[in-house]
């Protein structure tokens, strides 16, 4: 069999399936203000172009995180650095131009953003990437550790407790906006996520990119070849810097807050799960990952106060069972799908899917009755669960989720080794074999 | 003529066990030359001090009759030595394309430009399709390094070292577990790829020892028993005595 022929067949309509994807997605964003309005009102609904705008900010800020961590193979522990302090920055800069002291189009400030995250991780990163593998990660935490507590003593700079605040009407926009509606805004952010999205794709064919997963793959063989592996390692450190800080300015800009949240260990752990969730070994994997836990924080999170078990949870079953992350498994399918094989698997799915389901809601049913009782709302008399209010006292509802949970959970593994049996033989022959 | 590489009384410990043991040694401008000797010998070892893998415990390595010893590998490189891999080292998840391309990155004066795309590059990507041809791996340009068979892997390996045009080239048993057929067109290609070039290789495949090299060294237990051309090499009872003797016989 031309297992060649096949993959560049494959290849060629992937490129054209890509752009076309990669357009919808950006006709999407760009519609999506106006699919989701407030047509009582006549105008945009804010919860839907808030929820936007951060899943902007965060597609960009996870990207970057993938230049470590998927291309470069180095796992941080301190990204939110290299948003935060260029998030400081720039709502610095903003006080400084409502303050007359300076201009800068409005516009152009993810780039004051860009440049000064490219400064720190230059900084922080000429030592870090001297290292790598488990090194470099304690370094990194290390370094996100120091900053936080950095963000709390030099109140001059990080305005103490209370994070430092501006305005983001400034009056300098070249294109005669105000950007006090929040769905211009948007617009800013998703213009220089587009910049940003396509930058970090061209460098990822450029020879520093392909030298980054060279590093990689086999550290030590690159320097026989004549490169210093703390060089690369550094350049694309610093440039993922780059691109943390314009998602560092665009946080600035939406929120006209920073505090030392936007350094510490949370942000740079949701950059680690949206990514690893994503999916590392695809370039858009990170934005896939960045879109589902800002839904699961906001949407999620106005429902229940658990978002974050629910995101711990799916990040250690991702890393668990499927490594490759949502774009890996996608990515997986394409093959079967293209030769046309994947209704002979839909049976199994729907074998797994269905148990499947009833374990995440035996769990859900768990979680809430357990964040409700540590919370001690069960004294307000209920729980909100599934449209219906429910007693968290009544040891019914705890077995009830317990049983759904073990025999929906049980029997969803059992299907899902059948699954594997069955892919793996319709997979052979295909080139996803 | 300064010789292209020289090895004056090179000592090599790991912590009390002498490995390498006062080896001294001249590899000529353009010779091919091979080094022999039983598992364990310290070829490799060596290797790896001249290609700046291991600090030397003593001793003066000279390339050009430029001293290289306890010199990053990188540097090394980057002055003219290249070197392959015993033990099959390359980019497992990249393409046999960008696994060449990455071997002619530095030599071509990329080192980190951020600013140029791969596919752009006419140079950069004739010089790749021109290795694939001679490796005999056009066929498999986009294939992920990791899934070629072992022969395959072998041949990029050499590919990886020679591409990037070093004048002086280690090849540490490039035919290691290849069949007859596979060993001789090894062979072959090692010949078309080092033409005009110094090359010093290990090798325990006699017959592409005795059918590639201009010169022998023979290296038992950290010292160097002989050195020659192959027939006196063959001919000297110490080596027949130490290596040889089960084949001469
Ligand atoms: N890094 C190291 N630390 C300690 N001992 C080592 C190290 N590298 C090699 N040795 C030892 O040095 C000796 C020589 O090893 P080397 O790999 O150089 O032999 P070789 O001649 O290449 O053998 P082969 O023909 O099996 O490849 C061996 O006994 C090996 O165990
Ligand atoms: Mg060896």
């Amino acid at each position: 069999m031309s297992g060649a022929t096949i993959r560049r067949r494959g290849g060629a309509r992937r490129t054209w399936w890509g752009s076309w994807a990669w357009f919808s997605a950006l006709g999407l964003a760009v519609l999506l203000p106006w699919i989701i309005f407030d047509w009582r009102h006549g105008r945009h609904d804010g919860f839907a172009v808030a929820l936007l705008t951060q899943t902007a900010i965060m597609s960009v800020f996870a990207l970057s995180y993938n230049m470590l961590s998927g291309q470069s193979g180095l796992l941080s522990f301190g990204h939110a650095v290299f948003l935060g302090l260029p998030a400081y920055v720039t709502i610095h800069v903003m006080n400084a131009i409502a303050a007359g002291h300076l201009w800068i189009p409005e516009e152009l400030l993810p780039l004051v953003g860009g440049i000064s995250g490219l400064l720190f991780a230059a900084l922080f990163g000429y030592p870090t990437t001297r290292q790598r593998a488990t090194a470099f990660a304690m370094i990194t935490f290390g370094i996100g550790e120091l900053v936080t507590a950095a963000a709390t003593m030099f109140q001059g700079f990080f305005g103490g407790e209370g994070g430092v605040t501006a305005d983001r009407a400034l009056n300098t926009s070249l294109l005669g906006l105000s950007y006090e509606p929040a769905i211009e805004v948007y617009y800013l952010a998703l213009a220089w996520t587009v910049i940003a999205v396509v930058l970090m794709r061209l460098l990822a064919r450029t020879p520093l990119g392909r030298m980054a997963e060279a590093c990689r793959d086999n550290h030590e063989r690159v320097r026989f070849l004549g490169y210093d592996p703390h060089g690369i390692r550094f350049c694309q450190f610093a440039l993922s810097g780059f691109f943390a800080g314009i998602a560092g300015a665009l946080y600035a800009m939406t929120y006209e807050i920073v505090t030392y949240d936007a350094v510490g260990a949370t942000l740079s752990g949701n950059a680690l799960f949206m990514t690893f969730i994503g999916g590392v070994g695809v370039f858009w994997g990170p934005i896939v990952g960045a879109v589902l836990v800002v839904i699961m924080q906001s949407w999620v999170g106005l429902v229940s106060n658990a978002w974050q078990i629910y995101v711990g949870v799916l990040f250690i079953a991702m890393v668990m069972y499927a490594p490759g992350g949502l774009a890996g498994l996608i990515v997986l399918h394409g093959p079967v799908w293209q030769e046309g094989r994947i209704q002979a698997l839909l049976l199994s799915y729907a074998r797994v899917a269905l148990p499947g389901l009833l374990a995440v809601l035996g769990f859900v049913a768990l979680v809430e009755l357990g964040s409700s009782v540590m919370l001690g709302e069960h004294e307000k008399g209920a729980v909100r669960l599934f449209g219906g209010a429910l007693d968290p006292a009544s040891p019914w509802l705890w077995g009830g989720g317990a049983a759904l949970l073990l025999i929906g959970g049980s029997i969803a593994r059992r299907q899902g080794r059948a699954l594997a049996a069955r892919w793996a033989l319709i997979a052979e022959g295909t080139s996803a074999g | 003529m300064t010789p292209a590489l020289a090895l004056r009384d090179v000592h090599k410990s790991f912590g009390a066990t002498r490995i390498i043991q006062g080896v001294s040694l001249e590899i000529r401008r353009g010779e091919r030359h091979a080094i022999i000797g039983p598992n364990g010998a310290g070829k490799t070892t060596l290797f790896n001090l001249i290609s700046g893998r291991l600090p030397v415990s003593s001793g003066v390595i000279a390339l050009n009759g430029r001293p290289i010893q306890n010199r990053s590998p990188q540097k090394i490189r980057r002055l003219g030595l290249t070197r392959s891999f015993q033990i099959i080292s390359f980019f497992h998840r990249l393409s046999v394309l960008d696994n060449l391309r990455c071997a002619l990155l530095w030599p071509l004066g990329y080192r980190v430009a951020f600013w140029r795309l791969l596919d752009r590059e006419r140079r950069l990507n004739q010089a790749a399709e021109e290795w694939l041809e001679r490796l005999a791996l056009t066929a498999r340009r986009d294939v992920q390094a990791g899934a070629l068979s072992y022969a395959e892997q072998r041949a990029l390996e050499i590919g990886l070292t020679v591409a990037g045009g070093a004048e002086v080239v280690l090849l540490d048993e490039p035919t290691a577990g290849m069949d007859r057929g596979e060993a001789d067109r090894t062979t072959a290609l090692i010949r078309e790829i080092t033409q005009g070039k110094t090359l010093v290789m290990v090798e325990h495949d006699m017959n592409v020892v005795f059918g590639l090299a201009d010169r022998i060294s023979v290296l038992v237990y950290g010292h160097l028993i002989a050195s020659g051309a192959p027939g006196d090499v063959r001919g000297d009872p110490a080596v027949q005595e130490a290596y040889l003797g089960a084949e001469a016989a």
